[in-house]
């Protein structure tokens, strides 16, 4: 397609422009999901290096993963979420291993989170912890308290037991539009192993799923964040890192919303995003200055401050903001982390096409 | 009589070569890769699928495709299910865009000369704002605590919020706002044509006005009804980012079906597959269409 003819245009533009590879533009491309940075951060890392910054943000981990998949994307520096994507990616040989030498800062990285990451990176070749937040829901106080009084808040029956969440039908409710995070949420809410990942286990949750639709206002991953914030919905499945920017917003907002933001009791799935530096990344050199940059304790607590997403550099603990280092969604205690379960590995292809046709099918299904 | 011969020919095959070399390149290449993408197997790396022509020393050694893609579209009725939701959807939008249109169009070409320019102008004027600020602003307006909703609420209409945002209704909404300036545009233009002698005489003959309307101008109008009406069809059976922002993710139109294989699976090749078969399927009414156009297209002379 158009993506094709781009390369072969840049192919052939790369053929003329016979440079020296030390001569790099002081320029990283740098690709982040939306929301997801702080507003001094780029503009420091450019006073401090010299190296201009292009930002450029996505939504979903599939736009990512098409863009890395066509090559030749043009980008230095991405943000994939560790598993499926990162590590699926790491297999398909779209990442160059990073030089640790020019990594200082990644020493002060989280042992734990590291081993973690480790299970879809061996050796951690590829990529370091950027942020990691648990996949939860978030709920409108006032709302949820009048459509049930009794509402079960701090179980994914909110979201999963029909007889909850037909209450919320009024008032709306917003499920993530993909299956990577549905699909293993409603296998924790069934009790099930969310690791297991086969035509049965995907047809027990889609048959779980299914008579549910109707009760979704909409299957969406971004639109809750706004929407929460506002009241026009009371209840969203959602990344706990936005849900808290939703959270702020809606306490700022003229009509203010209390909402509060729960990881069930059952356990959910956190999410790990990493940095990577894609295969033909133009500017290597930039971005591993870059990436050494966010590791900086000062810089990462100032964008977990802002995004209200954890990091994995403990010593940026005492340099984050007291109310976002003792919220137990943004940095939960030892007893709710022993529940939170790693995103299961890529699951064969014949898997991955069952299951994204099962989604089709579902997110049709309101009727 | 031939006007020019020899110089005069180069000069038409100069002009023809523009729009022929343009769709050669941006329409037939494009759907040559998407034909052959849809042909080769899937496989994990960059790009994602494998290659058809199998080169080794520069000599081709052999080729692998496959029609696998195309069985697993078929496996269930989802594909062919969106098909129909999405020529439905795009047919009743196409009905919704001409019942509104058509009085606009008529009204415009009756209107004083010296008003239909200004009239014309603001037809066309939404097209001064992106179509996508457009859309986001009937998300406001058609939201539960929306300017509709508050604007009925006050008037004392209703008395809970109408939900519309995240339904059909508001996809519908959605694309009809969106093409009326593709129906309106046309209809104009064959309508202002028409003679108005032509209703006097009717007039004379002792036609009522509807009677007028229904034997002289709607038939003499029809070219510019099928005009209009492919102009909406099109590109409402492939329209993906109003159902996205206004529906609440149940509308499975095609363009939606191809993301999801395209992204979720990662199954560039099935994803062509259908883009392939969408193109074929879809053909179909279009050639209706243009059959219409081309048979009615003598009388309007």
């Amino acid at each position: 397609m158009l993506a094709r003819l781009t390369r072969l245009a840049a192919a052939a533009l790369a053929g003329l422009a016979v440079l020296p590879a030390h001569a790099e533009d002081k320029v990283v491309n740098v690709y982040n999901w939306s929301d997801y940075i702080a507003k001094d951060t780029l503009e420091t890392f450019t006073r401090e290096t010299g190296i201009k910054v292009k930002y450029d943000t996505y939504a979903d981990n599939e736009i990512l993963d098409t863009k890395l998949s066509a090559g030749k994307s043009g980008y230095d520096v991405v943000f994939p979420s560790a598993s499926p994507f990162f590590a699926a990616q790491v297999k398909a040989g779209m990442y160059q291993p990073l030089d640790v030498a020019r990594l200082p800062n990644a020493a002060g990285l989280d042992k734990g989170v590291m081993a973690n990451l480790a299970k879809v990176d061996p050796g951690n070749r590829f990529g370091v912890p950027y942020m990691m937040a648990a996949t939860g829901f978030a709920y409108n106080v006032d709302k949820i308290g009048k459509a049930m009084p009794d509402a079960p808040v701090d179980s994914w029956a909110m979201l999963f037991d029909p007889a909850v969440v037909s209450r919320f039908k009024g008032c709306g409710v917003s499920l993530l539009d993909t299956p990577t995070e549905a699909v293993p949420a409603m296998q924790i809410y069934r009790g099930k192993d969310p690791q297991v990942q086969n035509a049965d286990s995907l047809a027990a949750a889609m048959e779980a799923l299914t008579p549910l639709r109707p009760n979704y206002r909409y299957v969406n991953s971004e639109r809750y964040r706004a929407d929460l914030a506002n009241g026009d919905i009371c209840l969203a499945h959602g990344y706990v890192g936005d849900l808290v920017q939703s959270r702020s917003r809606a306490a700022e907002a003229k009509k203010k919303q209390d909402i509060a933001i729960v990881i069930p009791k059952e356990g959910a799935l956190v999410n790990i995003d990493v940095m990577a530096i894609p295969a033909d990344a133009p500017h290597p050199e930039a971005a591993h200055a870059f990436i050494n940059f966010i590791l900086r304790p000062d810089v990462i607590a100032g964008i977990t401050n802002e995004v209200g997403y954890a990091n994995a550099v403990p010593a940026a603990m005492d340099k984050t903001d007291p109310a976002i280092a003792k919220d137990p969604v943004i940095f939960p205690p030892a007893a709710v982390q022993a529940k939170l379960h790693t995103p299961p590995p890529p699951a064969g292809r014949d898997y991955d096409r069952a299951r994204s046709r099962a989604w089709s099918k579902f997110r049709a299904a309101k009727k | 009589m031939r006007v020019g011969g020899w110089r005069g020919g180069v000069g038409r095959a100069l002009v023809l070569a523009v729009p022929y070399a343009w769709l050669v390149l941006f329409f037939l290449v494009p759907l040559l890769i998407v034909g052959k993408i849809s042909l080769s197997e899937m496989r994990a790396g960059v790009p994602p699928y494998e290659p058809i022509l199998d080169f080794a020393d520069g000599a081709l050694v052999g080729v692998r495709a496959t029609l696998e893609n195309f069985a697993l579209l078929f496996e269930d009725d989802l594909y062919v299910g969106a098909y129909f939701q999405s020529v439905g959807i795009a047919l009743v939008s196409t009905l919704l865009c001409l019942l509104i249109g058509y009085p606009m169009a008529l009204g415009i070409a009756r209107a004083r000369p010296d008003r239909r320019g200004p009239l014309l102008l603001l037809i066309i004027l939404p097209f001064w704002t992106s179509f996508l600020i457009r859309v986001y602003a009937w998300m406001g307006i058609l939201k539960d605590e929306g300017l509709l909703n508050g604007a009925l609420l006050w008037a004392g209409v209703i008395s809970e919020p109408l939900v519309i945002l995240n339904t059909d209704a508001a996809v519908y909404i959605g694309i009809v706002y969106s093409y009326l300036p593709f129906m309106v545009l046309p209809l104009y233009a064959t309508l202002e044509k028409l003679d108005p002698s032509l209703l006097e005489a009717a007039a004379d003959l002792g036609a009522r006005p509807w009677r007028a309307f229904l034997s002289v101008t709607l038939p003499l109008s029809l070219p510019g009804v099928v005009a209009g009406s492919m102009l909406v069809f099109v590109p409402a059976v492939g329209e993906y980012v109003i159902p996205d922002l206004l529906g609440g993710g149940d509308t499975q139109m095609l363009g939606k079906a191809l993301w999801d294989v395209f992204a979720f699976s990662r199954d560039w090749p099935t994803a062509a597959a259908l883009a392939v078969s969408m193109l074929a399927a879809l053909a179909l009414p279009i050639a209706v269409f243009n059959r219409l156009q081309a048979r009615l297209e003598p009388e309007e002379k």
